[in-house]
């Protein structure tokens, strides 16, 4: 017996006085949902995935997409995506994958937070006129300070470690070429080093093309070592070990061979074609104690010169984790909420694994400084931060930085579809086909995402002035510039947060 | 001019100091250099680039020659686990046995073990191009051998041991590269998705100049080894786990 068809999950329409058959539309389209016969434009709706790049290139805005076409029975607990899961399956019998970050209606606790703003009692600083402070250092800091004195010269005797200087605490994460396009890093890298900060190289190695921008990059080195020697660990300005992440945790990467193209291929130092298998743990690590191993064995190779980060998912015990890390030589570590993106993650673990960034960045920071250890690494939040208001939430929660990821591909064109993993993303982001790969132009693309960084950084330091801040270093873990609006108990104290009217 | 061998006494030296060491000699021009007294020190050569022939004389911690590209080591003694961790170029030749990870994702170079080596050892090691990583142990090996093999060679003799290899998860999740291992190997010892295959003379052929080179480091006879008596242990495919998926 067949299980037939499930309907369609987006209606694509042309209004037929609106067009005026430029084909735009079926030029755009690489899933094939235009065709042309008979001098006519048909629609295979079935084939729309929402990427909006259609709707975007048509001059007489003559395209409209609707969801969900086709009513079911609603029903609050068997919903259409659990429905159409189960019949997936009952076909397959496979593991389903899906592509960016947690789609479940989980609540958004930054949106169940407020921020502070002076009124009379102290005064608000204006950031258009006066200094703002945004400078942030991404490293340890020694837990104090010795000078000696030589008669009028105060010289400092601390050797201080290396740490990242950013001017502003916005970077972006680590995706790497493979998963996203040449171009579509070629336009982060050149965005990073346009607004001074940093960007992550995702665990596939570093391209040629990207060596002009290597003081701003962030070099990985995870479970599967793809494109790692000492040149590359060399280049970078930090090291970062990818344990964990915050759409998948606790399972390994997956590249699929299609995607491995000659490019890809040469900078993961992999066959052509060749599944790129990271495995869930590093078979280097079995315990903290080994992760210091590794953590030192990465100083030691680069003469103690390079700050070192440890990335993990958000996860029930991310403080008790967190602290660890810090014990380890480590220089940051990276906490990635449940949120977090991705091109491809079984979609069981995409919705139900980890947990919230919000509540893990106050989990560590608190955990940090009741152990009174929190000067020996930073934190760096990622996973979810949509916007400036959830940026300063982050930090004032406790986090040094944050790392943000579909954010700045929104900036290249994404529209979010979710479709990453089949390597024909429109907008030359998540493909290596060329004629897709061309569409992005870095030049344009860089000044995109440097745009968004730099309104970001410009919201940021308004929202500071308003609450009479002049420095990140004073709204870094000021949880008193918070209050929760319908949070529970539990949550609040979770989050050392007072309720609104508190 | 013919340089003179350094020697460094590593008798209570911490590692990072020896290392630094090492790095200056051979920024200076060392081609030779020998430790003697190490006992632990893990890291070292870690990273090392250079044409130098490094002699050590005792037991090294973790993680020799891990990143190393280009030297040659060859340690009288032990080795603690994952020598050649990552390793890029040059040869690893450990008169004694090595603990677990050995050659942990090895992506070029070679690493002589004389006598035993611990569990998985050969992990996740991948070639690409001209680089070719080898993994020759004289002696047996633990269980997993060669788990997510993605490229390379791992050879094991079993000299001295009545099977080369008894335990199980044999090339469990390879999908690039080759495992040998002389004699027969029980199907029932290979991991997921490794199929063990015939040796062949082209095979014999192909892998004679590892196996001499092998016993001359060693002073081993090699005519006793140059026979097609070997399992050959290659994966089913290049993409192992790609049947398990679905799309949304």
């Amino acid at each position: 017996m067949s299980l037939g068809s499930v309907p369609l999950k987006y209606r694509i329409s042309i209004d037929r006085d609106q067009c005026m058959k430029c084909m735009r539309c079926v030029d755009n389209c690489s899933y094939g949902v235009f065709r042309v016969e008979d001098d006519k434009i048909l629609i295979d709706s079935r084939k729309c995935t929402a990427c909006h790049r259609c709707i975007s290139m048509c001059p007489r805005d003559a395209i409209t997409l609707q969801e969900r076409p086709v009513d079911y029975r609603s029903h609050p607990l068997w919903t259409v995506e659990a429905r159409e899961d189960i019949i997936n399956q009952a076909r397959t019998g496979k593991i389903i994958l899906a592509g960016m970050g947690n789609a479940l209606d989980y609540p958004v606790i930054f949106d169940r937070l407020v921020l502070d703003a002076c009124q009379v009692t102290n005064p608000s600083i204006d950031p258009l006129r006066e200094p703002m402070e945004l400078r942030t250092y991404i490293g340890k800091k020694p837990s104090k300070l010795d000078f000696t004195k030589n008669n009028a010269d105060v010289e400092l005797k601390t050797k201080l470690t290396p740490n990242l200087k950013l001017d502003t605490p916005i970077m972006i994460g680590h995706m790497s070429y493979g998963a996203i396009s040449l171009n579509a890093q070629l336009s982060l890298a050149k965005a990073v080093a346009k607004t001074g900060t940093f960007m992550g190289t995702g665990e596939g190695g570093m391209h040629e093309a990207i060596y002009p921008y290597q003081d701003h990059m962030i070099v990985q080195i995870a479970s599967g070592r793809f494109g790692v020697d000492i040149n590359y660990l060399e280049r970078g300005a930090a090291i970062e070990i990818k344990i964990g992440q915050g759409a998948k945790p606790g399972i390994g990467g997956h590249l699929p061979g299609e995607k491995v193209c000659s490019d890809v291929s040469c900078t993961r130092m992999i066959p052509l074609g060749s599944d790129a298998i990271s495995p869930a743990p590093h078979h280097d690590i079995y315990s903290i104690e080994d992760l210091a191993q590794l953590v030192r064995g990465l100083k030691e190779a680069t003469n103690w010169e390079k700050p070192v980060f440890v990335k993990i998912a958000a996860v029930h015990n991310v403080a008790a984790i967190a602290a660890g890390i810090a014990r380890s030589s480590a220089d940051a570590v990276v906490i990635d909420g449940f949120r977090g993106g991705t091109g491809a993650a079984p979609k069981v673990f995409r919705d139900n694994v980890g947990i919230p960034i919000e509540a893990a960045i106050a989990a560590v920071d608190q955990k940090l400084n009741d152990q009174g250890i929190r000067n020996e690494v930073s934190v760096i939040a990622s996973g979810g931060i949509r916007n400036s208001g959830d940026l300063a939430k982050s930090i004032a929660l406790g986090a040094d930085a944050v790392y943000i990821g579909t954010a700045s591909l929104i900036a290249l064109g994404c529209r979010v579809c979710g479709n990453c993993y089949r390597g024909l993303c429109p907008w030359g982001i998540a493909t290596q086909k060329p004629e897709l790969v061309e569409r992005i132009d870095p030049e344009v693309g860089a000044e995109h995402v440097a745009n968004l960084i730099h309104a970001w950084t410009l919201e940021l330091s308004e929202l500071m002035g308003a609450a009479g801040i002049n420095s990140i270093e004073s709204l870094r873990g000021n949880r008193e510039r918070l209050r929760g609006y319908m949070l529970d108990e539990g949550l609040l104290n979770v989050l050392r947060v007072e309720s609104v009217g508190a | 001019m013919e340089v003179e061998a350094l020697v460094i006494d590593a008798k209570g030296m911490h590692y990072t100091p020896l290392n630094r060491k090492i790095r200056e000699a051979v920024a200076s021009g060392v081609k030779e250099i020998i430790l003697n007294n190490v006992l632990g020190q893990r890291f070292i050569c870690d990273g090392l680039r250079g044409d130098v022939k490094i002699t050590i004389n005792g037991v090294p911690g973790g993680d020799l020659g891990m990143f190393m590209s280009g030297p040659e080591c060859e340690i009288f003694g032990d080795a603690e686990h994952a020598p050649g961790n990552t390793m890029d170029e040059g040869t690893l030749v450990i008169h004694g046995t090595a603990g677990d990870a050995v050659a942990h994702s090895m992506r070029g170079g070679k690493v002589f073990v004389e006598k035993n080596i611990g569990y998985r050892g050969g992990i996740h090691m991948k070639e690409y191009q001209g680089k070719h990583p080898v993994l020759v142990v004289g002696g047996t090996s633990h269980a997993f051998l060669g788990e997510y093999m993605a490229g390379g060679l791992i050879l094991v003799l079993g000299i001295g041991h009545e099977a080369a290899v008894r335990d199980r998860g044999i090339g469990s999740g390879i999908h690039g590269g080759e495992i040998v291992i002389r004699g027969d190997v029980n199907e029932k010892l290979l991991g997921v998705g490794a199929k063990k295959v015939g040796f062949t003379d082209e095979d014999l052929e192909r892998l004679t100049p590892v196996l001499n080179e092998f016993c001359e480091r060693f002073g081993i006879d090699p005519s006793p080894f140059l026979d097609t008596s070997y399992s050959r242990i290659i994966p089913e495919s290049s993409r192992p786990f790609a049947g398990n998926y679905t799309w949304e």
